[in-house]
């Protein structure tokens, strides 16, 4: 990722239009996964991704990292906060708070 | 216009989310509460301009972090930095991709899980500066859309993904660090790079 392949004559040699997908591919990893890319550009990665091991090694570890850590940060309500948000509300409508 | 009576009725099935927003945010479970409260005051006296029928999830986030940011933010006076060292993506990918779970008849999801503990993850996500650790929440955590996010912290939608974008991979950084320190991952210094890998294809793990 340190070389910008669009730099490159792409038709010069075999690789570099390979490589200039690979680096599009895994500059939109977080976009796509975000569900953020329109149609046609989700489209061109999945086709890559089909034809790209490496690439498609690439998202499906980033996929599991995201369930990952959304997993690890979930955390345990304490059971009185709950009361305590509603005995908070009927006090405000019980006293007619207005702001 | 919204009905105040059933404001508690709309918003209960939010506490969960809410809460543990607030956790992340105050890094404190006592503060947290009383953040979720004041989120729920506020909420409770402005209900009448919610607008029926538009995101009530998002808006109730929307005042949490209002309220963190204009409340206890300023109450924890603790420095924020607002910038981020640069980090490549797929850092994590590119040093640890090599695991090789699967000859361990392993998924790689339950690799990651036993890589990190929940506490290393807390800790790397709340290391983060603040507008970095609302975006990565917002998103990774509660799964609003870019958006969303924009109007909840009301930046632009680049600013949003900027911020994100940074704030994951500055994560994927701290959770590699803390992995190394803990032994689970043996592998060069994070900040010695991955050798200007240009192919997804990531060097491996090193071995002695």
């Amino acid at each position: 990722m340190t070389t910008n392949a669009h730099d490159h004559d792409e038709h010069a040699h075999g690789d570099s239009v390979h490589e200039h997908r690979c680096d599009d591919a895994i500059a939109q990893v977080q976009a796509f996964l975000d569900g953020e890319l329109d149609e046609q550009t989700v489209a061109s990665i999945e086709a890559h991704l089909q034809e790209c091991s490496p690439c498609l090694e690439a998202y499906d570890f980033e996929t599991e990292l995201r369930k990952v850590i959304a997993a690890k940060l979930s955390d345990d309500v304490p059971g009185d906060l709950r009361t305590r948000l509603i005995s908070v509300l009927d006090r405000l409508e019980s006293e007619g708070v207005e702001d | 216009m919204a009905d105040r009576a059933r404001f508690a009725e709309q918003a209960s099935p939010f506490i969960d989310q809410l809460y543990g927003a607030a956790l992340r945010m105050t890094r404190n479970p006592a503060d947290a509460e009383d953040l979720v409260q004041e989120t729920f005051v506020r909420a409770y006296r402005g209900y009448e301009s919610f607008q029926d029928g538009t995101n009530l999830r998002a808006w109730l986030f929307r005042i949490l972090t209002n309220t963190f940011i204009n409340s206890y933010r300023a109450a924890q006076r603790r420095p924020e930095q607002s910038e981020l060292d640069d980090v490549e993506e797929l850092f994590l990918y590119r040093r640890i991709g090599g695991l090789e779970a699967a000859a361990l008849g392993r998924s790689a999801e339950d690799e990651l899980m036993d890589l990190f503990t929940d506490s290393q993850v807390h800790d790397a996500l709340e290391a983060l500066p603040e507008q970095f650790r609302l975006a990565v929440l917002l998103a990774d955590v509660e799964g609003f859309s870019y958006k969303e996010i924009a109007e909840i912290l009301d930046v632009p939608i680049g600013t949003v993904m900027s911020r994100l974008h940074r704030g994951r991979r500055a994560l994927q950084k701290s959770l590699y660090e803390f992995a190394r320190e803990r032994g689970a991952i043996r592998g060069p210094s994070p900040d010695a790079g991955a050798g200007g890998a240009e192919d997804p294809g990531r060097p491996g793990p090193e071995t002695p």
